[in-house]
């Protein structure tokens, strides 16, 4: 027994340590490197350090680009995971059970390949197509609705204050709500029939079934997209850096932390600014994933 | 479902967490990115005769990094050759690259740097932080070194002029900058001889055409909307036009007030006006330099701002028969202090000589050939771009856009003007830009604009954390 234990662990062992050791080198001592960065005045060429205790993060709460970036990023995470949920739900609710009698729709997986096309592209790609979308005068956007007739509600778009920022988020929105769909739709294929015909036996209506019955099912992986849609919302660097103007703009609306981050990295080379940027934004991600996993702890359901 | 039942064979997640953050937390930190040595390194020399006045070893190799953007790096290559020729012992290990600062950061801060380098490109090192740092040598010897063409002059006076104030940190240059950009406003010839306009010389003028321009169907202005910097040319120019060198000198000084001086609101005033009267051609704010000027030449639009490199730029876009030219702005009274001619000029492709590498001496003697008339004509037809060596373009056949260039910087002569706050403190030309792209869309008045940019500026320099320049 003792040694069938044994040769276990070192089988383990040998299959977690290399990984363990590369994940230390180039994660793990990155993370402290930053932490330890923070504290200094590192300019990113200089060998020469000098220790400056807190005096990055006072500076930080007194810089008003971070605190715009700070109310930006803080918006996006209210709207951006939500919008895309909502929608990744409905949609998921519409392929898998709006066929009749609460069966699939005919093409259900064309459906959820077509969706799924955005998660093929890589972000930056994605932030310049929709560039061309929003573009004030040629864009496919202004241009529709001009066709229509809404003249009066095409908008230069990103060149708004009040508008960019939202433009930005519902290219976000636009880019990840088939990945949620997809993965929603997987759940729900899971659940039986009977579940949902019980509930329609019962007299439920659609909506009440996919808010009563469905949702608490998919509490899972509602709460896993939770936290991906979260950290998504905190960074959004590459479309902001990609679409906007300035980037960061028109006048910082679009602001986020990361783009604040790369600014006085690589722009003004305040590495150790910088880094109190990074090591306050990883306990803004920290903190939204700890609160959404706890949020979400009550007894599973078990199916079937 | 009862947690504590379930049988765990394995340490617990957070066990694992928790060893890896303690472990992690143990200084990893000896050798990592500050780790740098600051002994000081021999560099090699050799005897200074008249032939080789830098005294440039000639077995020592020689490594340049170039960057290869839309210069290419066919004339460094080409200059590199006569380099060889003139030391047949040394090597050269020429790297042409997009990205100079992500590759030569680590090499600056192990203080193990190439012997030159072109730091230029969106990824460039922040060069105020490399002269600050103490990583690049004086360039004095280069400049007092007699040219390669005419012994009799040094470097120093085969150069356009503020070129080498423009390297020039704390006293001492440390930057050559190879390309020569003036800044101005530009127009299709054809276009406006269709229509019978005159480009104007005065800013009452330039609103008058504006007006005919509009009537005809024409946007009259068009700017690169999402870098709001291109729209600052020619309002920093007009107010260095109206206030003179004292004007350009109090804001890059950063003296109190600066960016309240009469001709810098005066000079907002009259991009506001552009804006207030509808001169602007709509949704510009929102495009990119590509856009807006794919704009300009589809004759959408009949003026716009840009450098001397828009020609270079637009090369693949332009129709025949464009026949771009570039003119001064125009002068903003009667009053001014420096002429109407006088142009917004300042060198860039920024060559240094890093001061812990290997052969400075080469490097140094690199730049001498680099700079020399035959090098720079090469670099001039290559890219059809002025290089910052007096008289490179005699001789060649210019297009219009560069002919128009060569004009302007002749009748300029001496009168050309440079504001140095944009490399010196990145984050006051951020504030800068953001205002006045607010003020191009009127969501700011001339007066708001002058007092934001005056708060950020004061900002800078009540920032003991930023280093201060003088000029």
């Amino acid at each position: 027994m003792a040694n069938d234990r044994h040769g276990r662990y070192r089988f383990l062992a040998g299959a977690i340590l290399p990984a363990l050791a590369l994940y230390a080198v180039f994660v793990l001592s990155p993370y402290a490197q930053a932490f330890y960065l923070s504290l200094t005045d590192w300019t990113g060429v200089s060998g020469q350090v000098q220790f400056v205790g807190l005096d990055n993060f006072t500076r930080l709460v007194r810089d008003p680009l971070f605190l715009a970036a700070l109310r930006n990023n803080g918006l996006m995470l209210v709207v951006v995971p939500v919008v895309t949920i909502a929608l990744g739900l409905l949609l998921a609710a519409l392929v898998t059970f709006g066929g009749r009698r609460g069966s699939a729709i005919r093409g259900a997986s064309s459906y959820q390949t077509a969706y799924f096309f955005p998660q093929l592209l890589s972000l930056p790609i994605i932030a310049l197509l929709w560039q061309f979308v929003y573009h004030p005068n040629d864009g496919l956007l202004n241009g529709f609705l001009r066709a229509v007739g809404l003249d009066a509600l095409a908008r230069t778009w990103l060149g708004d204050p009040h508008l960019a920022l939202w433009a930005v988020m519902a290219v976000l929105v636009w880019s990840s709500v088939g990945f949620y769909m997809v993965l929603f739709a997987a759940s729900m294929s899971a659940i039986p029939t009977e579940i949902i015909e019980a509930a329609v036996l019962d007299g439920a209506g659609k909506l009440a079934t996919l808010w009563r019955i469905v949702l608490p099912l998919l509490r899972d992986s509602v709460q896993v997209a939770f936290v991906y849609l979260g950290v998504l919302a905190l960074d959004a660097f590459a479309v902001v850096q990609v679409m906007t103007a300035g980037p960061g703009g028109p006048d910082n609306a679009t602001e986020v932390i990361g783009l604040g981050l790369y600014r006085n990295a690589f722009t003004y080379s305040r590495f150790g600014y910088a880094a109190a940027m990074g090591v306050a934004l990883f306990f803004l991600t920290l903190t939204l994933a700890v609160l959404a996993l706890r949020a979400g702890r009550r007894e599973r359901v078990e199916l079937a | 479902m009862n947690p504590s039942s379930q049988f765990r064979p394995y340490p617990t997640r957070r066990a694992v967490l928790g060893a890896a953050v303690a472990g992690a937390a143990l200084p990893v930190l000896g050798g990592c990115v500050t780790g740098g040595d600051d002994g000081a390194t021999e560099a090699a020399a050799g005897a200074k005769t008249a032939e080789n006045p830098l005294g440039v070893p000639d077995k020592t190799p020689l490594e340049v990094v170039i960057f290869k953007g839309g210069y290419g790096d066919e004339y460094a290559i080409n200059a590199e050759s006569l380099y060889k020729q003139r030391y047949p012992g040394a090597t050269v290990d020429h790297k042409g690259m997009q990205k100079v600062g992500k590759a030569l950061q680590p090499r600056f801060v192990a203080d193990t740097p190439p012997d030159v380098v072109d730091n230029t490109g969106a990824g460039r090192l922040d060069l105020a932080t490399l002269v600050s740092a103490g990583k690049l040598t004086d360039l004095a010897d280069l400049l007092d070194a007699p040219s390669l063409d005419d012994p009799a002059r040094k470097v120093r006076d085969t150069l356009l002029p503020g070129v080498v104030e423009d390297g020039t940190f704390d006293g001492k240059a440390q930057v050559l900058n190879f390309t020569y950009t003036v800044w101005g406003l530009w127009y299709s010839k054809p276009l406006f001889d269709k229509h019978g306009w005159t480009f104007p010389t005065t800013w009452d003028a330039m609103l008058a055409l504006c007006e005919q321009i509009k009537k005809a169907g024409v946007a009259p202005w068009t700017y690169q909307g999402k870098y709001p910097e291109y729209l600052n040319d020619p309002l920093l120019a007009m107010a260095a036009k109206a206030g003179g060198a004292d004007l350009v000198k109090a804001v890059d000084n950063l003296e109190p007030n600066a960016w309240k001086q009469q001709p810098l609101v005066d000079a907002a005033t009259a991009i506001a006006e552009l804006a207030g009267k509808g001169y602007i051609l709509s949704g510009s704010e929102a495009l990119s330099h590509t856009e807006a000027q794919a704009a300009w030449s589809q004759s959408q639009v009949a003026i716009i701002p840009c450098g001397s490199w828009l020609e270079a730029e637009q090369k693949g876009v332009t129709p025949d028969g464009f026949d771009m030219v570039m003119a001064p702005a125009p002068a903003l009274s009667g009053g001014d202090k420096l002429p109407q001619t006088a142009l917004q000029a300042s060198s860039s492709e920024s060559f240094i000589v890093p001061a812990k590498g290997k052969n400075p001496r080469g490097g140094l003697e690199f730049l001498r050939i680099l700079f020399s008339t035959t090098a720079a004509k090469r670099f001039a037809e290559l890219n059809s771009t002025m290089p910052s060596v007096a008289g490179a373009l005699e001789g060649l056949t210019l297009s219009s856009g560069l002919g128009s260039v060569k004009t302007a910087v002749d009748a300029a002569g001496a009168n050309t003007f440079t504001y140095r706050f944009r490399t010196w403190y990145a984050p006051l030309a951020k504030a800068v830009d953001d205002a006045t792209g607010e003020l191009a869309t009127k969501r700011i008045t001339p007066a708001q604009w002058s007092d934001r940019v005056q708060k950020a500026a004061d900002a800078v320099a009540a920032d003991s954390a930023v280093k201060k320049f003088q000029r």
